[in-house]
């Protein structure tokens, strides 16, 4: 019996290996099609235009709305420590850099990935489900050129956009939170912050970060889609497939980065 | 009429988006900041630069007068050699003197000018030639146990 058991699960680590060799199969060609197909997408624009508006103007204010309050709790926690040393005055570096280094990117992309991602996965699934995509296939309009590509680039435009614009909003929270609240010189939060802050090291290392993971959620949420069982609970499997997978790879991708980045330093 | 305020928005969204860039290029960052002023490049030579590292201020009495923009190390005289770029509005005279400074008691190092009496300025390229070296925390504890075991056996 308990052999049995044994060879069971041993079966299982199996059969779940080779499926997920299989799926990451599928899913690179799915990539690579996404991106051959991707000429029409940009003939016309508005189809990119709209999905911008789903995937990027709907998340803003669940974007700004974090990154104030990130900004802020930075600001409390910040001056706390900092206080202890006596060097109130970094707390504007320490807001600044920990935002557009690590938080904007990867907080951003978390938030993106449960409000675009999952929304993206359960509409493409749906889709399925509802035989549009093969009714579309009928008609001979190509569903990866139509759907999917201007949701990838809407996803992989809007994904910079958004962390910089919770970098900004944080970076104003511990304004708000330090200089108003707690009464942190203002020209010291400001001038030691532009003096540690780089240009290059820094903002853009922050910006490829972010389209480093509009890629990555992006690409696993419509694959999770266009992959998901054409059934209700294969949808609702799929959505939180998407979820899970995009939120690990995104912690994944920021180690590999950030080891890249800021090794030396 | 349901596409164009659609478009609008988007506009809006990747207009502020890119706004919001711009106040972390030039608000956040430092590219508003001095590079982007005419400077000139001054040479000294350290025996032993601390912790100083690239980009570090340049002060003279306080006043951020400049950057060091790069850090080698000189093989033939086994020195430190640092450039630095100040600004083309502060002139220094020829004899200035210059020292690897703490700012607080564990804050960032900085090269600190001090003016000298000479006529001549300091021009692109000079190297200053009076120089004073980081001070390492290891060296001054050896040396003042070495002192006070000096000490200890004269006066028996």
């Amino acid at each position: 019996m308990s052999e049995h058991g044994v060879i069971a699960s041993i079966r299982n680590v199996g059969h779940w290996t080779t499926n997920a060799v299989l799926r990451l199969g599928i899913a690179t060609r799915f990539f690579t099609l996404t991106l051959l197909h991707s000429g029409t997408s940009f003939r016309r624009p508005r189809l990119i235009v709209r999905e911008l508006y789903f995937s990027g103007v709907l998340s803003l204010i669940i974007i700004l709305v974090s990154g104030l309050f990130v900004g802020m709790v930075l600001g409390f926690q910040g001056f706390h420590t900092l206080q202890t040393y006596g060097s109130e005055s970094a707390l504007g570096v320490l807001v600044a850099l920990s935002l557009v280094r690590e938080l904007g990117p990867v907080v951003a992309g978390l938030l993106f990935a449960s409000r675009a991602g999952s929304a993206m996965t359960a509409e493409i699934g749906l889709m399925k489900a509802t035989e549009q995509l093969s009714a579309m296939e009928m008609m001979a309009v190509d569903p990866i050129a139509r759907v999917v590509a201007p949701r990838f680039w809407a996803g992989v435009i809007s994904m910079p956009l958004l962390a910089a614009m919770f970098s900004a909003m944080g970076v104003f929270g511990g304004y708000l939170v330090g200089v108003v609240l707690i009464g942190v010189d203002e020209g010291s939060f400001w001038s030691q912050m532009q003096s540690a802050v780089d240009f290059r090291e820094d903002i853009l290392n922050g910006v490829i970060k972010s389209f480093v993971f509009g890629i990555a959620i992006t690409w696993i949420a419509l694959f999770e889609g266009y992959d998901a069982p054409p059934t209700a609970e294969g949808v609702s499997g799929a959505t939180t497939r998407t979820v899970v997978t995009s939120s690990l790879v995104i912690l994944g991708l920021d180690f590999i980065l950030t080891s890249f980045m800021f090794r030396g330093q | 009429m349901e596409r164009s305020t659609l478009d609008v928005w988007v506009g809006l969204f990747v207009c502020a988006g890119i706004g919001a860039l711009l106040v972390l290029a030039l608000k956040v960052g430092n590219m508003s900041g001095f590079s982007a002023a005419d400077t000139y490049r001054v040479k000294a030579q350290f025996d032993n630069i601390g912790g100083l590292k690239v980009r570090a201020p340049v002060k003279s009495a306080g006043v951020v007068v400049g950057r060091v923009s790069d850090i080698q190390f000189n093989n033939s005289q086994f020195r430190a050699e640092v450039t630095m770029s100040v600004d083309k509005h502060y002139q220094f005279p020829k004899d200035t003197s210059a020292s690897i400074l703490t700012s607080g008691l564990l804050g960032e190092q900085y090269v600190g000018l001090d003016a000298g009496g000479d006529e001549a300025m300091l021009k692109d390229g000079d190297s200053i030639t009076l120089t004073q070296s980081a001070v390492v925390l290891e060296k001054m504890i050896s040396q003042f146990l070495y002192n006070k075991a000096a000490e200890g056996n004269t006066s028996k």
